[in-house]
């Protein structure tokens, strides 16, 4: 059997503690790829948002170096994604229990597990983060082409270029804030980060944190293991 | 004092700079001291109803700027080059236009180039500190040092002047030449041409000289001849003199009511503010949650649940 949401590499280790592969070695190197470029893009692109903000610009070897590279990464970026998207949007499909999860945001704040849903390997969170990520990096890379002056000058009206800086402006303002909260609760949930370092978790932050997955993992080596109150 | 439209000859001596760093009322991405002293405004006065199109302007820019147009190819249109270019600050744009009240057709020539305004777009736009400045006489000049290409001063311009060179990467526009203005010249344009439809002054002289040219094309039929000073854009350092100045469209696209787009506006206004805002609200309340509630750690009875359900250990 296999479950929507285990993704090629998913493993549970016995022993003590139980580990869990969480993310293969390619999903890492592509997601810290993608981080990076994240990182580069948000620094290169408020340094020219903001005037208090352009000293970073002297990061990248000045304002014209800045200017040039900043359209680059974000090409780097659009590919490393696309990657990330190919092996993440199956488990990040929407299911019955991420609108109930959704609606118990209070609890998952405060931390009560206890009374939320199991689910999958991504929550109702992480899956937010995962489609608006695609989607504002859609919008990003479409509004960043019309802007991209130095090759694509000639194809828009200055009327579109308009808009389209307005457009990226206002979808980089959400993607970074997208990214603070992907990086808080990374943050936050401790166990987490170990799964884009090493690519493990403990079998105990599955348990706690994504049960239905860490079940189907189980289940899924043939023989289920739960105690029948389970 | 009457208004003379002879430029000044060059001097011969060092006369100093009349235009400097203390001059500056505005400079973007960043902020100037108030200047100790205010200058006259000056202002180009462009009567289009005296151009006879020689582009003698375009030349005298072209030399004093000392720049090299690319020899281009006939698109069919006296326009040469077809458009502003990052060399080519002026262009006369020709309009053929049949009068729907006489008739007649009527060749409109209008001079392009920057229109100095007193709120310029450009500089809004700008996000490059001390590219793009104005002076308190109004001259709103590009400085290239600072100039980083990105193009936001073409998006900020409502009379699309600004044009990014792909050799040096850099933005280029009509400096109004502050160089020769500085040094209590007149643009090399104005001092080329031959039928005095461009000259230069003060402001206050261009506008009374303006008023008793559009009195004279009033007196000669032309009821609807005005002056082009766009308020929109606080005014600016280049006016027209149109003979049809109620159709200011007719003159190769000459915006009737040119303001900073809404949506620069908008971008280099509340966005600027909010989306900062924003990004400090979501980082401060992640901390005060932190701070709140602790962090969410994984429970030794998580890791027994776990064994026991992968039956790897004692339940």
């Amino acid at each position: 059997m296999t479950a929507y949401d285990v993704e090629p590499g998913d493993k549970v280790h016995r022993g003590d503690p139980v580990t869990v592969d969480r993310y293969a070695t390619g999903a890492r190197i592509n997601h810290w790829v993608t981080a990076t470029c994240l990182v580069l893009l948000a620094i290169s692109g408020l340094a020219l948002f903001h005037p208090r903000l352009f000293f970073f610009t002297e990061l990248f070897g000045g304002g014209q170096n800045t200017r040039a590279v900043h359209p680059w990464i974000g090409v780097v970026l659009f590919f490393s994604f696309l990657g990330l998207f190919v092996r993440f949007w199956r488990a990040n499909l929407w299911k019955r229990e991420d609108g109930t999860w959704l609606a118990r945001l209070r609890d998952v704040l405060t931390a009560h597990e206890e009374k939320l849903p199991e689910v999958g390997k991504y929550n109702a969170g992480q899956k937010a983060v995962f489609w608006l990520m695609s989607i504002l990096i859609v919008v990003l890379i479409c509004s960043g082409l019309v802007i991209w002056d130095q090759y694509f000058a000639g194809y828009t009206t200055v009327e579109q270029k308009r808009l389209a800086v307005l457009i990226h402006a206002l979808a980089a303002i959400v993607i970074i804030c997208v990214w603070i909260v992907h990086v808080y609760a990374a943050i936050w949930v401790r166990g987490t980060i170990g799964a884009m370092t090493r690519g493990r978790v403990t079998g105990g932050w599955a348990w706690r944190h994504h049960r239905k997955w860490l079940r189907e993992l189980v289940g899924g080596e043939g023989s289920r293991r739960t105690t029948p109150a389970e | 004092m009457a208004f003379n439209f002879e430029l000044p000859n060059p001097p011969t001596q060092n006369v100093g700079t009349k235009l400097g760093e203390g001059d500056l009322i505005r400079r973007s991405a960043s902020s100037v001291p108030a200047p100790a002293r205010q200058l006259t405004p000056v202002a180009k006065l462009i009567d289009v109803s005296k151009c006879i199109g020689c582009k003698a302007c375009q030349s005298a820019c072209l030399e004093w700027n000392d720049m090299r147009a690319e020899i281009g190819t006939n698109v069919g249109v006296y326009d040469n080059p077809p458009d502003l270019t990052p060399s080519m600050f002026t262009l006369m744009r020709f309009t053929e236009w049949v009068n729907p009240e006489t008739q007649n057709l009527e060749w409109l020539i209008r001079k392009d180039g920057c229109m100095h305004c007193a709120d310029p777009g450009c500089l809004k736009a700008c996000p490059a500190p001390g590219a793009i400045v104005q002076y308190s006489n109004g001259i709103v000049d590009f400085v290239h040092e600072n100039c980083i290409g990105c193009g936001y001063c073409v998006k900020g311009c409502p009379f699309n002047i600004p044009r990014i060179s792909q050799v040096d990467h850099k933005a280029y526009k009509c400096t109004l030449c502050s160089d020769r203005v500085a040094v209590g010249q007149g643009p090399a344009c104005a001092k080329a041409c031959p039928t005095h439809a461009i000259v230069f002054g003060t402001k206050e002289e261009m506008t009374r000289h303006a008023a008793g040219r559009i009195e004279d094309l009033k007196s000669r039929g032309y009821a609807n001849a005005g002056l082009y000073d766009p308020p929109g854009v606080g005014g600016t350092h280049v006016m027209y003199v149109l003979h049809h100045a109620d159709k200011p469209e007719i003159y190769a696209d000459l915006p009737r009511n040119p303001r900073i787009s809404p949506i620069v506006e908008l971008w280099k206004g509340v966005t600027k503010y909010a989306g900062l805002t924003a990004m400090a609200a979501f980082a401060a309340v992640g901390f005060l949650h932190h701070m709140v509630s602790g962090p969410n750690r994984v429970s030794p009875e998580d890791e027994d649940n776990a064994k026991r359900l992968t039956g790897s250990g004692p339940p």
